[in-house]
């Protein structure tokens, strides 16, 4: 029942104790390996205050299961602060809007936007919640940046590794 | 199975054109640019060769170092909007499309045999106004406030003003504030290269003067006299779509003039503000990611029949499947898709998606490719 494994460089037999070490690394990295995506929510954005950055903070159905109402909203509202500050219009961006103009904003290849800045606060907000809230609970959320700051896309996977008591 | 490292920029789909590794983004048409380009450098270097070394000595050496720093000033709002990323939306990845797809069948709920769908329009409620939010069936996504397609860039463009061949680029909410610049002070620029070369004609003594730079002085004045009347006012109308806080497109297609339209939602209704909020507010980052690496795995010809796994590492390539996309088709939704990707026979089943034109395609090429 059991094959014989073989080198892959010159196709030699391996040895009893070879063969037991490579099965057990195979079957342990089929455990280590990404669980299958089940599904995908997006959430959309909320126009209603005009053209700012914000996202709907409406519990999608399909995290029912998964992650409470209170701590999914926690989060997009937090999210929401943070784009909100990075676009609010008041004394500070407008005293780096006409510095840069000034320099025929020429800055802007030495110095970071202020947006930038909050964008690279944004991504260490997401990869906290990730690692702390939601991988723990089967889910995934994607920096809305990559998505053309359009949706939150959360991934949900499946919920196999629940039951072996990782 | 070779796999390689692209850059994003080389599958971006959309009609633009990439430079210096994606840092540069155009439109595909660049020959208003180049003349737009030779205008400006060649008025200027008549004005600096001819008649700068005068004024310098007759008046002030003050005068060619201004036009100079003006000059200078012109160009980088020139490359700065033409250059940049206008604000393009990045298209919907598949998985979104489908989302989107689902939650617009759900919507309309079920539709009788032969009729057409109701348009896809979704309201929203923007400052005690109504605004509907159109979809795009190019980008599969539903356009936000302001957004608008621009057929020759084939982009969904953020709070897209209009596509300007002078600049060879889209003018939008990223490079908007810089176009306006560069309007404002090419119009300075003309009017001080028109003044001194009125000044000169007047001051300087015919008898001296070698004919040669007479011409060249009257094709200056000529340049600077049509240049004058469009830029300028271009420039006035600009100025005046910023006190309002609209753009091009709104202005032309109406949104918001009329009694019956609405007032403009996006307005603080102070000038002010207005102008802070277009030429001094945050500057955005471009929501697309030009420089990003990408794994492509590309088969190698002479593979043998092994099911490849078409799995990358980086996020989709976004519409992979629909690269020639057809122009939308209300009545489209009746039809089954195919996935190009049959070699992964997928898991969920994909619902009718729009414009059927690019399923038939797909499937036309699968049957000739076996």
């Amino acid at each position: 029942m059991q094959e014989k494994l073989q080198c892959s460089f010159c196709s030699t037999a391996l040895s009893f104790p070879l063969q037991t070490a490579t099965r057990f690394l195979t079957h342990s990295l089929q455990d280590l390996q990404q669980p299958a995506v089940s599904s995908k929510v997006f959430i959309q954005r909320d126009y209603s205050s005009g053209t700012i950055c914000k996202f709907q903070t409406k519990f999608p159905s399909e995290l029912e299961s998964r992650i409470d109402k209170q701590q999914f909203e926690e989060t997009i509202q937090t999210l929401n602060n943070l784009y909100a500050e990075a676009e609010k219009l008041g004394g500070k961006s407008y005293l780096e809007g006409c510095l840069a103009c000034l320099t025929a904003y020429t800055i802007f290849l030495c110095m970071e936007t202020h947006y930038e800045k909050v964008l690279k606060k944004i991504a260490r907000y997401i990869k906290d919640q990730n690692e702390k809230i939601y991988a723990p609970r089967g889910l995934l959320l994607t920096d809305p940046i990559e998505r053309g700051l359009r949706v939150v896309e959360i991934t949900i996977f499946e919920d196999r590794s629940i039951g072996s008591g990782r | 199975m070779i796999t390689r490292k692209v850059r994003k920029w080389e599958k971006l789909p959309g009609k633009n054109t990439f430079c210096c590794d994606g840092r540069v983004m155009m439109a595909r048409q660049k020959g208003v640019f180049y003349l737009t380009l030779f205008l400006i450098t060649g008025t200027c270097a008549l004005f600096f060769a001819f008649e700068c070394p005068y004024l310098a000595v007759s008046l002030s050496p003050a005068i060619p170092v201004f036009a100079v720093l003006l000059f200078l000033f012109v160009m980088a709002m020139l490359l700065r909007t033409s250059f940049s990323d206008p604000g393009v939306l990045p298209r919907a990845l598949p998985e979104e499309a489908t989302f989107i797809e689902m939650e617009i069948e759900a919507a309309n709920g079920n539709v009788p045999a032969g009729q057409r769908p109701p348009p896809r329009i979704r309201n929203v409620q923007i400052n005690n106004q109504i605004v509907k939010l159109k979809y795009c069936y190019t980008c599969k996504i539903f356009r936000p406030p302001r957004a608008s397609h621009c057929s020759i860039c084939d982009n969904c463009v953020d709070r897209f003003d209009h596509h300007c061949p002078w600049v060879g680029n889209c003018v939008g909410k990223r490079n908007y504030r810089y176009f306006y610049l560069f309007t404002l002070s090419l119009s300075l620029l003309t009017i001080y290269i028109f003044t001194f070369d009125i000044v000169h004609v007047v001051m300087r003594e015919y008898p001296d003067t070698p004919l040669a730079s007479h011409r060249l002085n009257v094709l200056e004045v000529l340049v600077c006299f049509f240049t004058l009347w469009s830029v300028v006012g271009l420039t006035g109308f600009h100025t005046y779509l910023i006190s309002l806080n609209q753009t091009t497109n709104e202005d032309i297609k109406g949104s918001w003039s009329g009694k019956n339209r609405g007032q403009n939602p996006y307005s603080h209704k102070n000038i002010i503000k207005n102008c802070c909020e277009v030429l001094c507010g945050p500057t955005y980052p471009s929501v697309l990611d030009r420089r990003g690496l990408l794994q492509e795995d590309t088969p190698i010809p002479s593979s043998n029949p092994v099911p490849q796994t078409t799995k990358t590492t980086a996020p989709l390539i976004p519409n992979e499947h629909t690269p020639d996309d057809a122009k939308p088709s209300i009545a489209a939704s009746a039809e089954k898709s195919s996935s190009p990707k049959e070699e992964h026979p997928a898991a969920t089943k994909v619902p009718p998606l729009a414009s059927p034109e690019t399923d038939a395609e797909t499937s036309i090429a699968k049957e000739r490719a076996h």
